[in-house]
């Protein structure tokens, strides 16, 4: 069963586009990425989902059921870390945390010691008086407490340091393997290819690719990398060959066609060295603005 | 309701319930302990007030209307409480649900499990308490003090205590009305310029209503619906000017349910 069902949906404020005919669907027990540029609509899509805005046309489910008719049933097992935290100034981060498992219909308490002590949280702290990293961290604390089934991420790791981000990705990966489906939006490619199964890339409002993360990167591109003491950068001008360009001795281009005319190509002539690789995912993904 | 909203809520209005009833009951201390003075110098009074342009009469309230007695005096002092609480009243109106958008925190409380409307009826029941606080300080203190300083002087029960249990709806009045104003705009930024501006706002009509004698302007401000005077004056209500305060509360409460179970929570760019 699909955890998330998006169908078509579509949100425009007023006249300015928010998301438009998005359609994809969540598997149960994967971490679906969620990549786009700022504004493309990614925070919209989670917000919808999450009923904080509601749709222009189109409908989604999660867990099977009409995500707005449904929500605060749904809810229960849903866990939000939206992209800039914000909580009650006034108020101690153990009552912010309490105030949240309040909530739900189970004894979040010992979870959210754990969470707070993995995290380094002070519990006693005003909210007022934390750095943006530890608000981020209280915004963790507060999306995990209850053992949601499903996770929503939206950019969650701008403020972290990188050990932080480590024990994050960690406390991500175990969720999963719980069980828990995540949802993980960002713009930054390196930390979707190191977590997620499959991707949505989103461009202005519309789903331009959804596929596997290894099939996005094996069916396109080689990176190919020559380097050559004397030879003529149009020698490796053919179909399928792009961004060719060389520095001193070194030439690159990316290849996409039959591997074979691009070896017999090399055989042809001396090089002193060569390397051909899977391009990044942020290569790929350059591919997709253009 | 929903209990855990309501507590968070009640506490946030705590300070803010503490400072208003302090600040109206001393008010009303300060002018209920001036009425011996006035009551002993009662013609002296009622002859200067004689010789005041009938326009700064009418702008408090105070044509036809005897200092000298208990319940005329009162009336008079109840005018500036009732502009305070309607002040209070409009404030929580103002802020109930847009201070979660302006501070932001709406997406953690909506993403919570609970729909609107609950969030909604805490949040209302928690402002209400919290109104309820107030009036039963100003109660209070209305009773103690004009027992404390009438001396000699007698009053009717039964208008004073209409009088004061016309400020429940009258705040409620505030209360709804700042609510739905504040869910048709799209943002506050700031919540006292709306509430300094209903809660004066409706008072300068009052007056207006007064100094043209324009009946239409009474229609609209709950200062008229609930005019002093005119309860210690008749012993009840106007009833026909009451009900449209009835009428405004049930529209804007309703109005902010439909508003807000519909609303798209803004999001920080």
């Amino acid at each position: 069963m699909s955890v998330i069902e998006v169908n078509r949906l579509t949100k425009y404020y007023g006249k300015a586009r928010g998301i438009v005919d998005v359609s994809f669907q969540v598997e149960e027990g994967e971490i679906f990425g969620f990549i786009g540029p700022n504004g493309a609509g990614k925070s919209t899509t989670i917000r919808l989902l999450l009923s904080l805005i509601f749709p222009t046309s189109g409908s989604a489910t999660i867990f099977g059921k009409d995500c707005i008719r449904y929500g605060p049933e749904l809810r229960q097992d849903i866990g939000y870390l939206p992209s800039e935290v914000f909580y009650y100034e006034r108020m101690r981060v153990i009552d912010l945390l309490k105030y949240s498992a309040s909530f739900y219909n189970r004894d979040c308490t010992q979870r959210m010691h754990e969470l707070a002590e993995l995290m380094e949280l002070e519990m006693h702290r005003r909210i007022e008086d934390l750095s943006y990293g530890n608000r981020k961290k209280v915004g963790i604390v507060q999306a995990l407490l209850h053992r949601p089934k499903l996770l929503f991420l939206d950019e969650p790791t701008p403020g972290l340091d990188p050990l932080m981000q480590r024990k994050f990705f960690q406390l991500v990966r175990e969720e999963n393997q719980r069980g828990a489906t995540v949802f993980f939006s960002s713009h930054l490619l390196g930390e979707v290819q190191r977590l997620c199964s499959r991707v949505a890339i989103i461009r202005e409002g519309r789903i331009v690719e959804i596929a596997d993360i290894r099939t996005l990167q094996q069916n396109n591109y080689k990176r190919v990398r020559v380097e050559v003491s004397d030879l003529d950068l149009a020698y490796f001008d053919m179909p399928g060959v792009t961004n060719l360009e060389r520095h001193d001795n070194t030439i690159r281009f990316f290849y996409k066609g039959d591997i074979n005319l691009v070896m017999r190509k090399l055989g042809e002539v001396r090089i002193s060295d060569v390397t051909i690789e899977e391009p990044t995912l942020e290569e790929i993904f350059m591919h997709y603005y253009e | 309701m929903q209990k855990n909203i309501f507590q968070h809520e009640f506490r946030t209005h705590t300070r803010s319930v503490a400072t208003w009833s302090a600040a109206v009951a001393a008010l009303m201390l300060v002018y209920l302990s001036l009425f011996s003075s006035f009551s002993q110098q009662a013609e002296l009074l009622n002859e200067m007030m004689a010789n005041f342009p009938e326009e700064l009469l009418l702008a408090f309230g105070l044509t036809g209307v005897n200092l000298a007695t208990v319940l005329g005096y009162f009336g008079f002092v109840f005018l500036f409480v009732q502009i305070c609480l309607a002040i209070q009243a409009a404030n929580y109106g103002f802020s109930l649900v847009s201070v979660e958008e302006r501070e932001w925190t709406a997406d953690f409380l909506l993403s919570k499990p609970v729909g609107r409307s609950r969030i909604l009826t805490s949040k209302l029941l928690a402002a209400l308490s919290s109104l309820l606080i107030t009036d039963i300080v100003v109660w209070i203190a209305s009773l103690l003090f004009i027992n404390l300083f009438k001396g000699d002087a007698t009053y009717e029960t039964r208008p004073l205590l209409l009088l004061l249990l016309s400020i429940v709806p009258f705040q409620l009045f505030f209360l709804a009305v700042g609510l739905v104003v504040s869910l048709m705009v799209k943002r506050i930024r700031s919540v006292t310029p709306y509430s300094m501006a209903l809660g004066f706002g409706m008072y300068v009509l009052s007056v207006f209503g007064d100094l043209l004698g324009e009946s239409v302007l009474e229609r609209i401000t709950p200062f008229k619906h609930f005019e002093p005077h005119y309860i210690t004056r008749n012993g009840a209500y106007d009833l026909s000017l009451a009900w449209i305060s009835i009428v405004v509360i049930m529209i804007s409460l309703i109005g902010s349910y439909v508003l807000y179970t519909r609303r798209d929570i803004p999001a920080v760019v």
